[in-house]
C-alpha cells in the first residue's frame, strides 16, 4: 500500500477521532460510574433507543460472560430504559437527543467514549440484540480468551453478525423481559455468505444470510454488512469507521489467514427478528435514523405489504451453541485449545 | 526422602502460594525465586501467605527477562538456597508459578523413589531440535545476543545479520557439547551439586551469559558433562503452539489432565478454580504406579495446530480467506462439471442422479435462473435460487455450494450459453471433475424454434465463448481433471466415455451401463451444420460429422430414427 494512501487512512483516522471530540457535547452523563472501572476490566460499550424489555437478558448475558463495566449510550428513550439503566450498579449512562443518523449512527458517541475510557482495556461493541459467541464460551469466561489473545499478541477479534429468526411470521411470538431471546428466534442460515477483501481497510466484507436472502434477493448489493470487529485492545487513537464494521489503524482489520489457515474468530447472534421488529419498523422508517435510510425498513415493510414474511426454510439451522458453529465453518477456534 | 521444588514466580502470586501450600504440607520442601519486577509488598503478600509454613525459602532475587541469562542465575540462586538448607532432598524439581501437579505427591515421591539415580531432563542435541524461534538452531550457541528479543526485535534481527555477514562465532568451550530441552527438569542432588560446584562453573558461566535462551541449554547442556543416567524427558507435561509459548490449560481440560498421568502440568490459567480446586484436593484414591501418558493431549494440541496452519480446505469464512493462488484445493469435495452433455442425451440429470449418489443440478449458472436439483428454490445452508445474488459472487457462490453439501457428490450442468464467472476457478481446482462435449451447444440451436439468422448469429457467439474456455481447458498442469471430446468424436461410442466418467466418480463400484440414458434424435443436425457454414459460420468444434452435401435435403425418406444408444 502506497504512503499516500497510508497518509489518507491516516487522516481519515484523525478526522474521525475529532468528529468522536466534537460530538462528545451530544452526550449528557446520567450516571458516570467510571471510578470503578479496574485496569484489567473489560468494557462494553452500546448504544440504544427504547430497548428496555431487552435489557435485562443482555445485561445478564454479559455480565455472566465477564463484562464489568457497562458503557451505555441512550438516544432519547421513552420507555424507561434510562431509567432502568441508571439503576445498574456496573453501568454508566449517558443520554443524548442528539441524531442518530448525523452522529454516523451512534459511532462518533462510541468513539468518544472508546477514546475516553477504553485506552488500554478489551472493549466489546454490542447492540442490545447482540450476543457474543467465543469459542469455549460455555466452559471458560471472556478473560481467558482476552489473556491467550493478548499472549498471543492478537490485537482484534472479529465476530460476524449471525442473524437469528423465529419460525414462522417474525411476530406470532411475543418476547417477554428476562427472555433468551434465542428461544423464538433460534434458526439461523448456515452457508450463504460470500466474502470479499475491502481493499481500502483490509476487512472482510461479508453479505448474506436471511435478510439478503429475503429483503434483497433483487439488490444483494445493498444486502447489510455482517462482518464485525467487536472485541477490540483498544489503544488511544484506534477508531471504529463504520459501525464495527472496521477499525483504523487498518492492520486491526488483518484478522484473517490468508494463507489457509484458521484465525480464532466468534459470532455474534443476532436477534433482531423478535415482535419488536414488527413494531418498530414503522416508527424506524419515519423517522429514517438508520442506515441507508432506513432501506432494510422499507424493505421489510415492502414484505409485509405482501404478505407476513417468513425467514424460515426447510435448511434452516437451530442453534445449539458454538461447537455447532465452528463445525458449519462460521467461526474457528484457531490455534486455541 | 523428599522432592524439592524450585518455583520460579512473577505473577499471580495467590495461586503460587496455593501451590506452595500443597507441595509443603506434603513434606516437600519449596524455594521460591520471586522475580525482581514483583513489587515489594506483592512480595510481603506471598511471604505472609505461607508464613505459617516452615519448609519454604526465598532465594535472592533476579530481574528476570525472557531469553536471557537471569532465568538461569535465578535458577542458581534457588537451587543453591534449596541444596545448602534442606539436607534431606534427594531429587529437585524446577516449576513454575503456574504449574499445578496433576497427581497425589506420593505417587511422584514414589515414582522418584523407584529411580533414585535417576535425572528427568529433556536435552537434545541442538541437530534434533525441531523448534526454532527467530529462526536460530545452532547459532544459539556461536553468536551473541545482546539485544532483547521481545522489545528489540529489529536490532536482534540486525545484529544476528550482521555477524553472520562478518563471519564472527564464538567458541563453545572444551568438554562441552550444546544440548537444548524443556526448562522444566527434575534433577538428582549429585547432578544438581555437581553442575553448581563444578571447577569450570565460572567458564561455562562466562559462556552461557550471552548464549540465547540459556535455560532452555545451560543445566540440558551440562547436565550431560556430569550425570551419570538422564532419561531425556520432563516429568512437566508442557506444550508450545506455534508462537513458541506453552498452550493453557483451562476447566475444560480437567478430564483431559487426569487421564495423561503426568506429574506436572504447565501452564494452568491462574483463574481455572476447577484445576486448582481439584488437583490440590487431598489425594481421594489409593496411589497408582502409571507411567505417564500423554498421547491423548498431544492429538488436541496437534490438531489446534492444525487447524491455525492449514485449515479446513474450501472453506471460506471471516477468519479464513485464503488468496486464491495458495491453495490446490479451492473447494471442500469433489464435484463434477458436465459441459454439453444434457444436450446430447435427453433428460441427462435425472438419469446421472439415478445412476450414481450425487446430488445433480442443472445450469447452475444459468442467466435466468438458479437450476437447483428438483428446482428447489433454496437448498442446503440457505442458499438462495436469486440470480441476482449468486451473480454478485459467483466463485463464492460455487464454494458455499460444495461446502454445505460436504458428504454429498455436487455435478451440475455448464455450457457457453451460461454466465462464465466461475471458470478460472474450476479450472485451478483440484475438486473440480470437468467434462466437455465441446459444439454440443449447437444441438440446442439445432432444435430451438427461432428463425436462422439468429441461430446463426448465436452459434457464433457460443463458440467464441467455448473456444475461450477450452483454450484454458488446454493448457498444461491443470489440478482439475479435464476430459473433451468433439460431439463428432463423442456420439461415436459414448458409452465408453460416459464409463471412464462415472468410474472416476465412483471408483469403488465399478459397474458397467445397465441403463443408458436416451440420445435426443439428431436427424438433420448435419444438415444445420452445413447450413451454418454455408451461412459463413464454420462450427469447427463439433468435429467432422458426415456431410450431407443439399442442403434441401431436409427430409428423409425413411422417417426419423431415433439415435440410440444401445446397452452393452
Amino acid at each position: 500500500m502506497s504512503i499516500l494512501s497510508q497518509y489518507r487512512l491516516r487522516l481519515e483516522r484523525k478526522g474521525l477521532l475529532w468528529r468522536a471530540l466534537r460530538e462528545r457535547r451530544a452526550l449528557t452523563p446520567v450516571a458516570n460510574r467510571t471510578q470503578a472501572i479496574a485496569k484489567s476490566d473489560i468494557l462494553l460499550f452500546s448504544t440504544l433507543r427504547n430497548e428496555k424489555v431487552r435489557l435485562p437478558y443482555f445485561f445478564d448475558y454479559y455480565r455472566k460472560m465477564g463484562i464489568s463495566h457497562f458503557l451505555m449510550v441512550d438516544n432519547d428513550s421513552t420507555d424507561g430504559s434510562r431509567e432502568w439503566l441508571e439503576d445498574q450498579p456496573d453501568c454508566s449512562v449517558w443520554t443524548t437527543k442528539a441524531s442518530y443518523r448525523k452522529s454516523r449512527f451512534g459511532v462518533d458517541w462510541l468513539n468518544w467514549l472508546h477514546t475516553k475510557y477504553g485506552d488500554g482495556h478489551w472493549t466489546l461493541v454490542a447492540d442490545v440484540d447482540e450476543f457474543l459467541v467465543f469459542p469455549f464460551c460455555d466452559t471458560r469466561p471472556l478473560n481467558a480468551l482476552t489473556d491467550w489473545m493478548d499472549a498471543s499478541s492478537i490485537r482484534a477479534l472479529p465476530a460476524m453478525l449471525l442473524d437469528m429468526y423465529p419460525k414462522g411470521p417474525i411476530d406470532s411470538q411475543t418476547y417477554a423481559e428476562g427472555q433468551n431471546p434465542m428461544e423464538i428466534a433460534s434458526w439461523f442460515d448456515s452457508g450463504n455468505y460470500a466474502l470479499e477483501v475491502n481493499q481500502k481497510y483490509n476487512n472482510l466484507w461479508i453479505q448474506g444470510g436471511p435478510r439478503a436472502r429475503t429483503f434483497f434477493a433483487k439488490q444483494p448489493h445493498q444486502a447489510p454488512a455482517l462482518n464485525k470487529v467487536p472485541l477490540v485492545k483498544w489503544k488511544r487513537g484506534y477508531a471504529y469507521v463504520d459501525s464495527t464494521h472496521m477499525v483504523l489503524p487498518r492492520g486491526l482489520n488483518q484478522y484473517y489467514d490468508i494463507d489457509g489457515g484458521e484465525a480464532i474468530s466468534g459470532v455474534l447472534l443476532h436477534a433482531k427478528f423478535l415482535n419488536t421488529f414488527v413494531e418498530k419498523s414503522g416508527e424506524e422508517m419515519r423517522r429514517q435514523q438508520h442506515y441507508g435510510k432506513s432501506r432494510e425498513y422499507k424493505a421489510y415493510a415492502r414484505q409485509l405489504d405482501a404478505g407476513q414474511p417468513d425467514l424460515w426454510h426447510n435448511w434452516s439451522e437451530k442453534y445449539i451453541n458454538w461447537r455447532q458453529l465452528e463445525i458449519l465453518g462460521l467461526m474457528s477456534k484457531g490455534n486455541w485449545a | 526422602m523428599s522432592l524439592g521444588i524450585l518455583m520460579m514466580v512473577h505473577t499471580d502470586l495467590d495461586r503460587a502460594a496455593q501451590v506452595a501450600r500443597y507441595w509443603a504440607t506434603s513434606g516437600n520442601p519449596v524455594v521460591f525465586h520471586v522475580d525482581k519486577k514483583v513489587s515489594a509488598a506483592d512480595e510481603r503478600g506471598l511471604r505472609k501467605a505461607i508464613s505459617d509454613l516452615d519448609n519454604i525459602r526465598f532465594a535472592a532475587r533476579e530481574d528476570c527477562r525472557w531469553g536471557t541469562w537471569s532465568l538461569v542465575a535465578a535458577t542458581q540462586n534457588a537451587a543453591e538456597k534449596m541444596l545448602s538448607e534442606f539436607p534431606t532432598v534427594r531429587h529437585v524439581a524446577l516449576t513454575s508459578g503456574s504449574c499445578i501437579p496433576l497427581r497425589p505427591v506420593e505417587e511422584l515421591v514414589d515414582y522418584l523413589d523407584d529411580h533414585p539415580r535417576t535425572d528427568f531432563i529433556e536435552s537434545v542435541t541442538v541437530e534434533d531440535v525441531p523448534w526454532t524461534i527467530g529462526g536460530l538452531h545452532h547459532e544459539r550457541f556461536t553468536l551473541r545476543f545482546p539485544f532483547s528479543w521481545k522489545t528489540h526485535r529489529r536490532l536482534f534481527d540486525r545484529y544476528v545479520r550482521l555477524q553472520r555477514r562478518l563471519g564472527l562465532r564464538r567458541r563453545v568451550p572444551q568438554g562441552i557439547d550444546p544440548h537444548l530441552g524443556s526448562q522444566w527438569w527434575c534433577l538428582t542432588r549429585e547432578t544438581l551439586a555437581s553442575i553448581l560446584t563444578h571447577p569450570r562453573r565460572a567458564t561455562f558461566d562466562r559462556y552461557f551469559k550471552s548464549v540465547w535462551i540459556p535455560d532452555e541449554s545451560y543445566f540440558q547442556t551440562l547436565a550431560r558433562v556430569v550425570a551419570p543416567r538422564i532419561e531425556s524427558r520432563t516429568l512437566t507435561l508442557a506444550k508450545f503452539d506455534l508462537q513458541g509459548k506453552p498452550y493453557v490449560f483451562y476447566d475444560d481440560h480437567l478430564q483431559l489432565l487426569r487421564r495423561s498421568d503426568c506429574f506436572l502440568a504447565r501452564k494452568i490459567w491462574p483463574r481455572a478454580d476447577r484445576l486448582y480446586d481439584a488437583f490440590l484436593a487431598p489425594a481421594s484414591r489409593a496411589p497408582k504406579k502409571t507411567e505417564p501418558n500423554p498421547q491423548k493431549i498431544d492429538r488436541v494440541f496437534t490438531s489446534a495446530s492444525e487447524r491455525r496452519t492449514l485449515g479446513r480446505p474450501g472453506l471460506l469464512m471471516q477468519s479464513r480467506f485464503p488468496r486464491d493462488s495458495w491453495q490446490v484445493s479451492k473447494t471442500a469435495a469433489p464435484y463434477s462439471v458436465f459441459q454439453g452433455f444434457s444436450e446430447v442425451f435427453e433428460d441427462y440429470e435425472t438419469w446421472l442422479s439415478r445412476r450414481i449418489g450425487a446430488r445433480v443440478h442443472g445450469h447452475l449458472f444459468d442467466w435466468t435462473r438458479v437450476q437447483y436439483a428438483g428446482g428447489e428454490k433454496i437448498i442446503n445452508g440457505g442458499m438462495s435460487d436469486s440470480v441476482d445474488i449468486r451473480d454478485r459472487n459467483p466463485t463464492a457462490f460455487l464454494t458455499s455450494l460444495i461446502w454445505n453439501t460436504r458428504g454429498e457428490r455436487q455435478c451440475f450442468q455448464y455450457a457457453p450459453y451460461d454466465r462464465q464467472a466461475i471458470n478460472d476457478l474450476v479450472i485451478w481446482d483440484a475438486n473440480a471433475q470437468i467434462s466437455v462435449i465441446s459444439g454440443a451447444w449447437a444441438i440446442k440451436l439445432f432444435r430451438a424454434s427461432m428463425d436462422f439468422q439468429a441461430k446463426r448469429k448465436e452459434a457464433a457467439w457460443m463458440q467464441r465463448v467455448e473456444a475461450h474456455f477450452l483454450e484454458k481447458l488446454r493448457m498444461r498442469g491443470l489440478p482439475a481433471r479435464v476430459r473433451i471430446w468433439t460431439l463428432a468424436d463423442f456420439i461415436d461410442d459414448p458409452m465408453e466415455h460416459l464409463q471412464g466418467i462415472l468410474d472416476e466418480i465412483e471408483p469403488t463400484a465399478p459397474r458397467r451401463l445397465v441403463e443408458a440414458p436416451r440420445m435426443v434424435d439428431l436427424t438433420g443436425f448435419s444438415v444445420f451444420l452445413q447450413q451454418l457454414k454455408n451461412a459463413g459460420m464454420k462450427p469447427y468444434l463439433t468435429g467432422d460429422f458426415p456431410a450431407e452435401t443439399d442442403p434441401s435435403a431436409l427430409s428423409y425418406p425413411g422417417g426419423s430414427k431415433p439415435y440410440l444408444v444401445n446397452d452393452r
